[in-house]
């Protein structure tokens, strides 16, 4: 009788096993690294209506960051500023640059500046400034350092991993209530001393229960 | 007669004095000759239910299971007491192919592929609940510990997923089982098929398989080890089934007796359902020398003592009971026998404990219509049994003011139904293309193997036991 198969197909069942389970690997691998938000969100920096400069204004001219996000140490959003501020000084300062039309055209019209969102959290996970920055993590610990952004950049993967490697460990993220807005802060030598001291002292607990954040 | 007389002859496992050849024949000749025409009449009825079992889960997806008739206290409905009674029915192939080998049963030969087979199909029946029960179906990959980047990582604590591993492995564990134990029946499939494509299909899975004394050493080393592997998973998975319910601390679920009172149940339905298939395909297919009625006999005594192991545990449940001197489960467990579900609380007592009963005298155990009839009224009351596990612990627990009645809803019983679809369909493309006996094996328990059946001059013995040889005609 003929042979029914020639003979390569004797190695067929090795290389069959072997190439599924490397391409389950793979599988695996890439939606671990290619689908992780570190890969997808980390870098997102849109265009504004307006061509702000956080390097300018939090940078070189060193505005506070409440100044402009004022709500940040009472309420959950940080809040993103309105007209009016920055007409503060605009009424003033550059007014006839072209880079500020939409501004002017907002003030006149009273419709507001529409900023494009950049560091976006799921409608499931409840997030709240307030409860972050009184305790002393930082702007820059989340946000990065946008005193040298010429275009603002989310530097953050803002995965739920992310979250919970600080929730599980604080201590690397704490610094003095009053230095939270200040983007260049460096930790000192005995900076895991002062963290413990701030946690014991203000009992921080940060939760890593489901229903913390996914109310 | 004289060489014997010391005992009993065993009535001989295959009837009608068959040949080795005799019996490749019978078998497969079954898949070689054209497909009958009940065939496609009942293939097509199965694939219109499998068609009814996509739509209604279709619908669940896009729905959500708001479309089941789950309410406030009952949060388990049909999903989950469908899921039990589909993975015991698979106990029964397991037990079959695995615990009856190593026990060295040479009747298991005549069933084990057939029961194998409707271990897969039921186990794949029974994975479909879990899997649609979660409501965000497209999130199902969170049961596996896969890394992710929300450091998300599944409850080893909970149950339901030592569900996920112990009947994933199960499942893995049977179909390797099953597989290797057709490999020298895809070999004789391939050398005797007309077609070539069907020759090559039957080769390809049959891995080159000669026949060879060097693979039969490895392939009865193979099928040993799988065997010692699938016997733990007799008891393991129906433990871990029973878990999800006694691991909580709902009054009549929470009880030490569930793991060995589950396998016990899943072996009865099994069996059961074995026995349903088996009297059918006997029948139409003519392999009435092969499944004798000896086995059926066999098995009847199987399900009797399983079933009285079931009752035991139902008469038992009730004396710890009023013996725990707790009142919750002293409530539950009356409720069960005269609350809002009596009725199916009596289905299950007269199904499971009252019915098998006929199987005490030799008549009944031999009737195989008796077996077919009690074989359905077994598996309607071990459904039962899961329904009234399941649903009168929830719907009467701790706090009266939330008890309600539960009610499947359409979507309930057509989904149900429709892996009765799935199931058939898969079964009967398993009659059509695969040797539905297992041929090799059943040679091994045959007087013709045994190596002093002929005598010095190579010529078969003379006929002493012709009474015990003669054609089966029982049926």
């Amino acid at each position: 009788m003929a042979q029914l198969f020639p003979k390569w197909a004797n190695k067929v069942p090795k290389k069959l096993l072997l190439s599924v389970n490397l391409l389950l690997l793979a599988v695996i691998f890439g939606f671990w690294y290619w689908g992780s938000p570190k890969y997808t969100q980390v870098g997102y920096a849109p265009s504004q209506p307006i061509d702000y400069s956080h390097r300018l204004h939090a940078g070189e001219l060193g505005i506070d960051c409440q100044y402009c996000h004022g709500s940040v140490m009472e309420s959950a959003n940080a809040g993103i500023p309105s007209t009016e501020t920055c007409m503060t000084c605009h009424s003033q300062i550059a007014t006839d640059s072209p880079m500020l039309e939409p501004l002017y055209e907002a003030w006149e019209t009273g419709n507001p500046v529409e900023w494009v969102h950049i560091h976006k959290l799921p409608g499931f996970a409840y997030f709240n400034h307030s409860a972050h920055v009184n305790v002393g993590v930082g702007c820059a610990t989340c946000h990065g350092r946008v005193d040298r952004m010429e275009v603002v950049m989310q530097s953050e993967p803002l995965s739920m991993g992310w979250c919970l490697d600080c929730h599980n460990n604080p201590e690397p993220y704490l610094r003095p209530v009053e230095e939270v807005t200040n983007m260049a802060w460096e930790p000192e030598e005995d900076h895991f001393e002062f963290a413990r001291m701030v946690i014991s002292k203000k009992n921080i607990n940060p939760p890593i229960y489901c229903n913390a954040c996914h109310r | 007669m004289s060489s014997n007389s010391g005992y009993v002859k065993e009535a001989p496992l295959v009837k009608g004095n068959h040949t080795f050849s005799s019996i490749t024949a019978l078998v497969a000749d079954i898949v070689e000759k054209p497909t009958p025409f009940w065939w496609y009449i009942a293939f097509g009825i199965s694939n219109l239910l499998m068609g009814l079992l996509f739509l209604m889960l279709g619908y669940l997806i896009w729905e959500g299971t708001g479309v089941w008739g789950l309410n406030n206290t009952v949060a388990w409905g049909w999903a989950i007491i469908n899921f039990v009674w589909w993975v015991g029915i698979g106990h029964a192939g397991t037990l079959i192919s695995a615990v009856l080998f190593l026990f060295r049963q040479g009747w298991r030969t005549a069933i084990n592929r057939f029961a194998e087979a409707m271990t897969i199909f039921a186990v794949m029946c029974a994975g479909i609940f879990p899997a649609v029960h979660v409501g965000r179906i497209w999130v199902i990959y969170w049961v596996f510990p896969l890394p992710n980047q929300m450091q998300m990582w599944p409850n080893f604590q909970s149950p339901l997923l030592w569900d996920v591993f112990a009947v994933s492995t199960y499942f893995t564990v049977s179909l390797l089982f099953w597989y290797v134990g057709l490999i020298p029946d895809l070999a004789t499939l391939r050398d005797r098929v007309k077609s070539k494509l069907a020759a090559k299909l039957y080769g390809a899975f049959a891995l080159g398989w000669t026949g060879g004394n060097r693979q039969w050493q490895n392939y009865e080393k193979a099928y040993m080890l799988l065997a010692g592997l699938a016997t733990p998973l007799v008891l393991s998975v129906h433990t871990i089934v029973s878990f999800d319910f006694a691991v909580s601390i709902i009054p009549g679920w929470h009880t030490t007796i569930f793991p060995p009172y589950f396998v016990a149940g899943a072996i009865f339905s099994g069996f059961a359902m074995v026995m349903t298939l088996m009297i059918i395909a006997r029948k139409i297919y003519g392999l009435q020398d092969i499944m004798t009625i000896d086995h059926i006999e066999k098995m009847n005594i199987i399900i009797l003592v399983t079933g009285w192991m079931v009752g035991f545990a139902y008469i038992m449940e009730f004396f710890i009971a009023w013996y725990s001197g707790v009142e919750y489960e002293k409530f539950a467990f009356v409720n069960r026998a005269t609350g809002p579900y009596a009725w199916a609380y009596w289905i299950m007592m007269s199904c499971n404990v009252i019915a098998p009963n006929f199987f005490w005298f030799r008549k009944m155990r031999r009737s195989i219509t008796v077996s077919f009839i009690l074989s359905i009224v077994v598996n309607i009351g071990m459904w039962f049994e899961r329904f009234v596990i399941t649903v009168t612990s929830l719907a009467q627990d701790f706090l009266p003011g939330s008890w309600a009645y539960y009610s499947p809803t359409w979507v309930d019983v057509l989904t149900y139904v429709g892996t009765f679809g799935l199931f058939f369909t898969n079964f009967l493309l398993f009659l059509r293309f695969l040797p539905m006996i297992a041929i090799a094996e059943v040679k091994m328990v045959m007087p013709q193997a045994d190596p002093h059946y002929y005598d010095e001059d190579g010529n078969e013995p003379v006929k002493e036991t012709e009474e015990l040889n003669e054609p089966n005609t029982n049926s």
